[in-house]
């Protein structure tokens, strides 16, 4: 069952930027587009374990600042040549507010 | 005994038809050559991006005093010949006379002047010559307004350049659409909206009536009464042939100079090339032809029979970001059919003209990549009827196959043109590349190709690449990243010409093929722009890489380094305790000296970042940019306050110079060292900018590096003066900035444009030097500032922090 909780304000976000949320299982790095959808991903790139969240973001893809693995948001996927895929969860944005599906973050495998 | 050959006017045609006949024959004429302008050859083509600042006259010189020595010729150049006497076959000039065996006229052409009211006035220029490209650069034309009569090839090109010196344009033409002779209707108008994009005005079907002023040109008057103020009026109506000196002679002249298809003229030891002759009715403007009688006459001055046949030509307008080509005949007629594509939204425009099944007739405006191709087809006559469903979609939709230029290339006859400027095909290139030329410059110096006006220089790579496979590496990439086919160079030169001044505007106006670029391509575009535009560009943080957005060096864990900024690498007792109190406070798990003699503070957390900014502040310390594309390290040694073989203060000029240049951006990191002497202990001879002191002053070197790389400095400048030693780094830097492709350091720079270049500017040419001196200043009194200030207040602090916490939540 879905259950979004409200994050923060769409501002907090940088555009074309993430800020991160915490979780007992490790951070999840909410991102910001150009044209202000957001995405929610694992902060930790499966490669060496870089911060996305540092990433340049472009389009709906974020290239890993440690060695330029570059990820659709979408999906998770790598892209190009490297194999790879980290977790995505749900986010939206609502009134200028950004909602996480609490039900799908880490904390309820840890529980 | 050796014949003698006289050459009157040294052009672009006869500087060609000299360098075949030295190929062929160097030893069977004693050469003399003529010329009224001062100067010998040089590639009038390119006289546009001169006049719009993008070159200068050395870059476009296509013949030095040195070659001309080499091959013997003697130079009379500045004296113009007055007269010719055929029957004592001697030519005379004010000053002296010259004995001939064969004569060659080459004397070009001249600008029409409209017979108006007003058109001797100071002001009134035409577009011609090197002098007349001056005339227009001196009149400091920035900010003024210029009128430019002629909206054909030559005057749009005036107008563009002018424009991009920043000159209020307006260009007046007579028929209803610019360059009616090349393009039709639709394209000029597409022409006319792109020029007026630019904040060019055009006023087509307009007729100039007078220009008015007193003393010097004011304004235009036209026709129908519109008055155009003028500081500088442009006259670029056409041109017709020089044939003054001929028509005295008594040789046959209809418009041009009567020659046969060996180029003869009605006196079998009189010839005649260029824009000055007349051809079975034809006269010729465009240079292709032009390098073709060249070609046919040096071979008649060796005896041998040769016959000149003008072909087709295409024309391309030289103006920056304007993409237009032109060939054959577009006119209406009985029996053509036409093959139109349109996509207004991206201003593009493509038309073919059939008769017969074959193309005749080629117009494209916005997206000109497959001319070449379509233009092949034309020459070839080829049958088009199979593939007509998609002719006009290019060469990549025949066969259904996917868009590779490499087959495209691959499928080219070996007589497909490649250089249009120089009438260079396939076959000439791929037989200099298989008799050992594989690199571009050995290509270009052995077959001219993209030698003139280079748009064609990818397709001569794509030639190379295709005829060397693997063994062929360009000499730099050719485009910028995956996102655009611009190439870092082009998109430096796009943004000064076309103003550009944002991330968005560079994407949406040259084409980026990705919504948001990417992460090459961003803090590249970042840069550019923050370099061109200081007063008026904002500085982007998200095209920023992750070092220079948090401004601490990212390490393997995610933590961050923290580095503090100590003049010329001199620190005092107490900034050593604040920093020892920061690495205490913030559990830095280690200290270490770096190589440039500052202290590197390691492992710390993001969050902790401002925290220890704001303490280090306190201490006065500042951001040692350790992380940035910017000035990194001033390294010294001590100097001669305490060493005892120390010249100068070789401490002091390194703080000096560390307090100058910090925090300025830069396509790379720069590091500085300053040694008192030459034992050098600072290792100045290795960094980017190296001084080395000694007894009588500073020896300046420049461009060394000690990484992926190592390699000593080159010598750039000795000065006696500390303050001179200061204001040439200051310039070479400012140069780098304005220069560089983005990620590459000063070693590779120079590498590319030749210490010479380097020299000539930062050293020789002071009024240069201190201009680059004040625009480095003015970019650095907006982007001189310690980052850890802006970021150590309250309301920042929170930013760097998680935006939520679920943790708490997960251990109730």
């Amino acid at each position: 069952m879905t259950q979004f909780v409200d994050i923060g304000a769409l501002e907090d976000i940088p555009v074309q930027g993430a800020r991160l949320v915490r979780t007992a299982q490790g951070c999840i790095a909410v991102f910001r587009t150009a044209d202000d959808r957001v995405f929610a991903l694992d902060d930790r790139c499966p490669h060496k374990g870089g911060p996305l969240s540092e990433g340049i973001v472009h389009g709906t893809s974020v290239t890993c600042p440690l060695h330029n693995w570059v990820f659709d948001m979408n999906t998770g996927a790598a892209q190009g040549a490297d194999d790879g895929q980290v977790g995505t969860y749900p986010a939206r944005v609502e009134g200028g507010r950004v909602l996480l599906d609490a039900s799908a973050l880490p904390r309820h495998s840890a529980a | 005994m050796k014949k003698k050959l006289v050459i009157i006017g040294a052009g672009m045609a006869s500087g060609r038809m000299l360098e075949h006949l030295f190929d062929a024959a160097p030893d069977l004429y004693d050469v003399t050559l003529f010329n009224e302008e001062p100067r010998g050859n040089y590639n009038r083509l390119m006289l546009s991006p001169v006049l719009s600042g993008e070159k200068t006259y050395e870059e476009i010189v296509t013949h030095d005093a040195g070659w001309y020595e080499t091959h013997g010729v003697t130079c009379r150049f500045g004296e113009p010949v007055v007269r010719i006497d055929r029957e004592a076959k001697v030519v005379h000039t004010n000053y002296r006379s010259a004995e001939y065996d064969a004569l060659v006229i080459a004397t070009g052409s001249a600008p029409f002047i409209i017979p108006v009211v007003g058109k001797e006035l100071p002001g009134v220029v035409t577009y011609r010559d090197l002098e007349d490209t001056h005339a227009m650069i001196d009149a400091g034309i920035a900010g003024k307004d210029a009128v430019v009569i002629g909206g054909g090839l030559l005057g749009l090109e005036a107008a563009a350049g002018m424009a991009a010196r920043g000159a209020s344009v307006t260009v007046i033409h007579l028929m209803d659409h610019l360059m009616e002779r090349q393009l039709d209707p639709a394209a000029g108008y597409l022409l006319k909206k792109d020029l007026e994009s630019r904040g060019i005005k055009v006023h087509c079907k307009g007729a100039t009536k007078a220009i008015l002023g007193h003393e010097r040109a004011e304004a235009v008057l036209l026709e129908d009464g519109t008055v155009y103020p003028a500081d500088l009026v442009c006259m670029a109506v056409g041109i017709r042939p020089e044939t003054r000196i001929a028509v005295d002679a008594k040789l046959e002249v209809e418009r041009g100079i009567t020659v046969d298809d060996s180029m003869r003229t009605t006196d079998p030891s009189i010839f005649a090339l260029g824009e000055c002759v007349e051809h079975r009715q034809q006269l010729f403007g465009l240079v292709a032809p032009l390098y073709d009688q060249a070609r046919v006459l040096a071979q008649t001055l060796q005896g041998e029979a040769a016959e000149f046949r003008p072909v087709q030509t295409a024309t391309k307008l030289k103006v920056t970001g304007c993409d237009l080509f032109s060939a054959g005949d577009f006119a209406d007629g009985e029996g053509r059919e036409d093959i139109v594509f349109r996509d207004p939204g991206r201003g593009i425009y493509k038309r073919l003209v059939l008769k017969d099944n074959r193309i005749i007739g080629i117009v494209m405006y916005g997206d000109t990549a497959d001319g070449n191709w379509f233009y092949g087809l034309l020459k070839d006559g080829t049958d088009v009827s199979e593939m007509r469903d998609t002719l006009i979609f290019g060469p990549a939709f025949q066969g259904g196959g996917a868009p590779d230029p490499m087959a495209a290339v691959a499928a080219l006859p070996p007589e497909a043109e490649i250089c249009g400027c120089n009438g260079i095909c396939k076959g000439q290139i791929v037989e200099a590349v298989q008799g050992g030329a594989t690199s571009l410059d050995a290509v270009r110096a052995q077959t001219k190709a993209s030698g003139s006006c280079g748009t064609c220089t990818g397709l001569v790579e794509q030639v190379m690449q295709f005829t060397l496979g693997d063994d062929f590496t360009a000499a730099a990439p050719a485009c910028m990243c995956g996102c655009t086919d611009h190439s870092h160079e082009d998109v430096r030169r796009l943004i000064k010409s076309m103003g550009l001044k944002s991330i968005p505007a560079v994407m949406q106006e040259l084409g980026w093929k990705t919504p948001g670029g990417c992460h090459s391509c961003r803090p590249a575009l970042n840069f550019y722009l923050l370099a061109e535009w200081p007063t008026e560009y904002r500085d982007d943080r998200q095209s920023r890489f992750v070092n220079e957005r948090n401004h601490a060096n990212i390490q393997k864990d995610g933590t961050y380094s923290v580095v503090p900024r100590m003049w010329g690498g001199v620190t005092t007792p107490a900034e050593l305790r604040a920093i020892a109190d920061a690495a205490d406070k913030y559990d830095v798990p280690m200290v270490k000296v770096t190589g440039g003699q500052r202290i590197d503070l390691l492992g710390v957390s993001k969050e902790d970042l401002p925290h220890m900014w704001a303490d280090l502040n306190e201490a006065g310390l500042v951001s040692g940019h350790a992380y940035s594309k910017g000035l990194r390290t001033v390294k010294t040694c001590v100097g001669k306050d305490f060493c005892r073989f120390g010249t100068q203060d070789s401490t002091g000029l390194g703080i000096r110079l560390e307090k100058l240049l910090w925090g300025s951006w830069t396509p790379h990191k720069v590091k500085l060292g300053v040694s008192g002497c030459p034992r050098n202990c600072a290792e100045a001879t290795c960094k980017d900018v190296g001084v080395v002191c000694v007894d009588s002053g500073y020896n300046i070197s420049v461009a060394g590096a000690a990484g992926m790389e190592v390699k000593e400095t080159e010598h750039l400048a000795s000065t006696p003066s500390e303050d001179e030693a200061v204001e040439i780094i200051t310039a070479f830097i400012q140069l780098y900035r304005e220069n560089a492709k983005y990620l590459d350091r000063p070693y590779k720079w120079v590498a590319k444009v030749g210490l010479d270049w380097v020299i000539e500017r930062v050293v020789d040419d002071l009024a240069g030097r201190q201009a680059l001196v004040e625009r480095f200043e003015l970019s650095q009194s907006v982007y001189r500032k310690d980052p850890w200030a802006a970021h150590s207040t309250d309301r920042e602090r929170a930013k760097w922090a998680p935006m939520a916490d679920f943790t708490l939540e997960a251990a109730e």
